[in-house]
């Protein structure tokens, strides 16, 4: 049995039929084909599914497609706007935020949901905020960076 | 030549794809008409499998197909082969199923292939196994005593080989005539290398060509190739490409050849479809192959002056029930030859035995070895320190080899090109104003406070080489690297290198040395990797050598590539080839600057041939196959500082500072990364990771939630620097970053948490230091 929902993922509407149990994350990746957004766990820990769900940052493989029906989504390939680069995306190229990349999509909508809380963070809230997020290349160390220079681009511009 | 971009902190080239969500992994991939497989796995650690039932998974809907390990070996399907053979080493066979018995928990017994994942995991709890469990034993020691349950018949006592190295005679001899010895049992324990990017291997079989395509997670896809083709499936080699694209990282785990990509190649053809499979973070954790799990002896001997005289190291190596590619290589010829460390010790032995045990199969993980040998080697340090009352730092600084040493012989095989080891501690003593330190740790201590200071002087060894000495000491393969340098008409460049990036930025470290040997702009340099159809060959990523045996290649080729292009530059300028001068970009005859052709010109020549040396082949390109003369051997010294809270047990990092010598640096930023990606991982060893088994073989810390994993909270910011001592024996003077962090970190974290509790009369806990075990120890040492 498949049943009907509608969700706008960056800003574009979707109509599609999937099964009531389809995690949101394969609904994205599969049904609508925005590989940007990983899989790295079974067990809600990694944070690589991390999306913007009507603003808020979630982890689209705790949450059912049909759970997101009529919500709004942000993934990373609509985080970047008229080509330009939104702040985290140039802050985690500049400061070297990432190495194999597969924990960056999730990383920057995460460090995303904290600066839209808390614009200008320290080193021990961003590391508190992306404690959801596993990386294994980085140390970390240039994520923190990154997310400092997003916040203060952001400040600047605001 | 100028230098333009060698050295340079460029920002990485191949970031914008990952910044914006258009990188390729495996699991992106999609074909027309894909299907998905599922696997069954045993959840015994050792059973005898009396039958398999497939009917019910048969039945359901949209299931293709099931198939077991009897099926596959039936068709013809040999064992996974290793690819490391030590003297009288048993090497059972190892099937991509199992066919009578299951020698670890996770091991494959069936897969079911369904026209989606959903379905595929649906009927894979619908196929019915009948096991008759059998006695387990997961842990090392516990396998050698008498009457433990066999893991393979081919070796009842589970030893799969014992291995020594270094003069036995001569280092008894030198304990016999110490003045001190110290002596430490110690634990490395087993750890799971956790790549954010699960596993996963797509394959498809187009039976009009007879060819095979395989996408997987490798970071050696020619040796994925290799083995596959012609050790398990028998598939013609040029009839089988593999791609390896973007992939999520990979620590030593996606060198190895695993059951999965074996499955799924075979089964495209049997099904008549693609097929593919991604592992569950469960799946990871029991079928990755996993490091360390070493218990060890370690001893030292010094003299009156406190000089070393000698080591002596008993170790055991769990590993798991397979051996897996590499996994002989690890215990021995990687670990116990860094035995040494950068210490003056006249002689060593070691004496290693590896051991079959009902859990997964251990091989190389981030270092390889060489963590274990560095902790061995660091911890008896400190403990020898203590045991004088010396500083740690004097200690080691009276025992280093000494710069004028060089090229250094050690007791135990290698030979030490270039060093300068005082330089790197006194560097990053001053980085930690140790004395200050000191003095501010023995006030906090008055105020009951528990400040921790840990050294870490290590040695690696990386770029394994040459190939000749390698394949005398037992590796089934060369390791040398290939490179194939393309000059297009246009004079853009496309270098094909064996090397495979899954985080390392070659797309931009390779592209800083194409452009500068060639003059030209960096934005016309591409790299291309992966992908067994259009390059020549590879030996992959791993154990550091991407720099210095790739790179080094690389090299070689833009010097034959410089020799041909000079030649048609000589013939349009109308001079004598020795007398044309290349500089950035340009070739001009000698004292002539202004009358020149430039690299494009010539590149275009190359391909018109019109205007050209009589007897010259047209075009322009050039392959070559570096194999090394020696390792090279990075070192340095990490600090690192902790507090621990004596209530609670916790440690918590105060500082962390590092000092390496990698030779010449490509890109700093690049290599900054990977140094605090090392550390990282080596700290996640000494404060939080560890996979446990149960006496059944059941593996408890099977999922994120059970083994941790370091998060953003669990670390500090580190302070990192570099002294710069050049590799004299390849052509950029560098020697290999990848790994100095973890093989450095993990004994310094240790050696910092040992000095903090050494106020409690605590001197040796093992890995990893919980709060728990920590309180614990403190508890019991108040209490005695």
């Amino acid at each position: 049995m498949k049943v009907p929902v509608t969700v706008t993922v960056n800003g574009q509407v979707y109509q599609r039929e999937v099964e009531p149990r389809m995690l949101l994350v394969h609904f994205i990746r599969e049904v609508l084909g925005l590989t940007g957004t990983h899989v790295g766990c079974d067990t809600s820990q990694c944070g690589a599914c991390v999306i913007l769900m009507d603003g808020k940052a979630v982890k689209s493989c705790t949450v059912f497609a049909v759970q997101a029906d009529g919500a709004q989504i942000t993934t990373i390939e609509g985080l970047a706007r008229d080509g330009q680069l939104h702040p985290l995306q140039e802050g985690f190229w500049e400061m070297h935020g990432l190495q194999c990349g597969f924990c960056t999509p999730g990383m920057i909508l995460a460090a995303y949901d904290l600066l839209q809380r808390n614009p200008n963070p320290s080193e021990e809230e961003i590391r508190r905020a992306l404690e959801g997020n596993y990386c294994r290349c980085t140390g970390y160390h240039n994520i923190v960076r990154a997310v400092r220079y997003a916040a203060e681009k952001l400040r600047v511009q605001a | 030549m100028a230098t333009r971009y060698f050295g340079v902190a460029m920002k990485r080239r191949e970031d914008p794809r990952f910044i914006t969500g258009r990188g390729t992994y495996v699991d992106d991939l999609t074909l027309p008409g894909l299907v998905y497989a599922a696997m069954v796995r045993s959840p015994h650690a050792h059973a005898r499998i009396k039958a398999i039932h497939k009917e019910k998974a048969l039945q359901h809907p949209g299931v293709i197909a099931v198939f077991t390990g009897k099926d596959m070996v039936d068709s013809g399907v040999k064992s996974l082969p290793c690819g490391w053979l030590l003297p009288d080493m048993k090497l059972p066979p190892h099937y991509p199923m199992a066919v009578d018995k299951v020698r670890h928990m996770g091991e494959i017994v069936a897969v079911v292939i369904a026209q989606d994942r959903y379905t595929a995991e649906d009927a894979a709890e619908l196929v019915e196994v009948e096991y008759e469990p059998l006695p387990a034993v997961a842990d090392g020691a516990k396998a050698l005593q008498p009457g433990a349950p066999a893991v393979h018949d081919e070796a009842p006592d589970n030893v799969c080989f014992r291995w020594s190295i270094g003069d036995k005679e001569k280092t008894d001899e030198a304990f016999r005539r110490a003045h001190r010895t110290v002596k430490l049992e110690l634990v490395n324990q087993r750890l799971i290398p956790n790549a954010i990017e699960p596993r996963a291997a797509m394959a498809q079989y187009n039976p009009a060509t007879d060819e095979y395509t395989l996408w997987v997670t490798s970071q050696n896809p020619h040796v994925h190739r290799l083995l596959l083709a012609a050790f398990v499936l028998g598939i013609p080699e040029h009839k089988l490409r593999v791609i390896s694209p973007d992939v999520g990282g990979g620590f030593g785990s996606k060198i190895f050849l695993y059951p999965e990509e074996t499955i799924v190649t075979w089964a495209a053809k049997q099904v008549g479809r693609p097929v593919k499979w991604t592992a569950r973070r469960r799946e990871s954790f029991v079928s990755d192959a996993h490091g360390r799990d070493h218990i060890t002896e370690a001893e030292l001997a010094v003299d009156e002056k406190g000089k070393i005289l000698g080591m002596r190291v008993k170790t055991i190596a769990n590993l798991g029930a397979y051996l897996s590619t590499f996994a002989p290589a690890i215990p021995t010829y990687l670990y116990a030859t860094l035995l040494s460390g950068q210490y003056e010790i006249p002689t060593i032995y070691c004496e290693v035995t590896g051991v079959f045990t009902h859990t997964t199969p251990v091989d190389a993980y981030r270092g390889a070895g060489r963590p274990e040998a560095t902790y061995v080697v660091e911890r008896l340090m400190d403990r020898m320190a203590r045991e004088l009352g010396e500083d740690p730092a004097e200690f080691r600084r009276k025992n280093f080899i000494p710069p004028d040493r060089f090229p250094y012989q050690t007791p135990v095989a290698l030979q030490y090109d270039s060093g300068n080891y005082e330089g790197a501690l006194n560097r990053a003593l001053e980085m930690v104003n140790y004395k200050e330190l000191r003095r501010q740790q023995e006030e906090l201590r008055k105020q009951g406070r528990y400040i921790g200071i840990g050294l870490s002087c290590y040695i690696e060894a990386c770029g394994i080489a040459p190939s000749q000495v390698v394949g005398s000491l037992g590796a089934q393969a060369g390791l040398w690297e290939s490179a194939l340098v393309r000059v297009h008409p246009t004079g853009k460049v496309t270098v094909y290198t064996g090397s495979h990036t899954h985080g390392q930025g070659h797309e931009t470290a390779f592209a800083q040395i194409v452009a500068d040997e060639l003059g030209i702009p960096i934005e016309d340099v591409e790299i291309v990797h992966g992908d067994t159809g259009s390059v020549p060959f590879g030996m992959g990523t791993y154990g550091s050598r991407s720099a210095p045996v790739g790179g080094s290649a690389i090299v070689l080729s833009l010097q034959k590539i410089k020799e041909k292009a000079r030649k048609i530059a000589a013939h349009l300028l109308e001079a004598a080839e020795e007398d044309v001068v290349f500089e950035d970009g340009k070739f001009y005859v000698k004292g002539v600057p202004d009358r020149f052709k430039t690299f494009q010109e010539v590149a275009l020549q190359a391909y018109l041939a019109h205007n050209y040396p009589p007897g010259l082949e047209p075009g322009l390109e050039a392959s070559s196959f570096y194999d090394p003369k020696n390792f090279t051997f990075p070192f340095g010294t990490h600090i690192c500082v902790v507090e621990v809270d004596p209530e609670t047990g916790k440690v918590k990092i105060l500082r962390y500072v590092a000092v390496d010598d990698a030779g010449r640096i490509i890109n700093p930023l690049i290599a900054e990364g990977q140094v605090h990606g090392g550390i990282a991982q080596g700290i996640g060893q000494a404060l939080l990771e560890g996979a446990i088994y149960d006496e059944n073989g059941q593996l408890l810390s099977a999922s994120m939630l059970d083994y941790a994993l370091p998060r953003a909270d669990d670390l500090p910011s580190f302070e990192i620097d570099h002294t710069v001592t050049p590799c004299p024996h390849n052509p950029l003077g560098v020697k290999g970053i990848g790994e100095t962090g973890t093989i450095a970190a993990t004994a310094a974290v240790a050696n910092a948490v040992m000095d903090a509790l050494a106020p409690f009369g605590i001197q040796h806990l093992d890995m990893p230091f919980t709060p728990e075990k920590i309180w614990r120890a403190i508890q019991t040492a108040r209490t005695a």
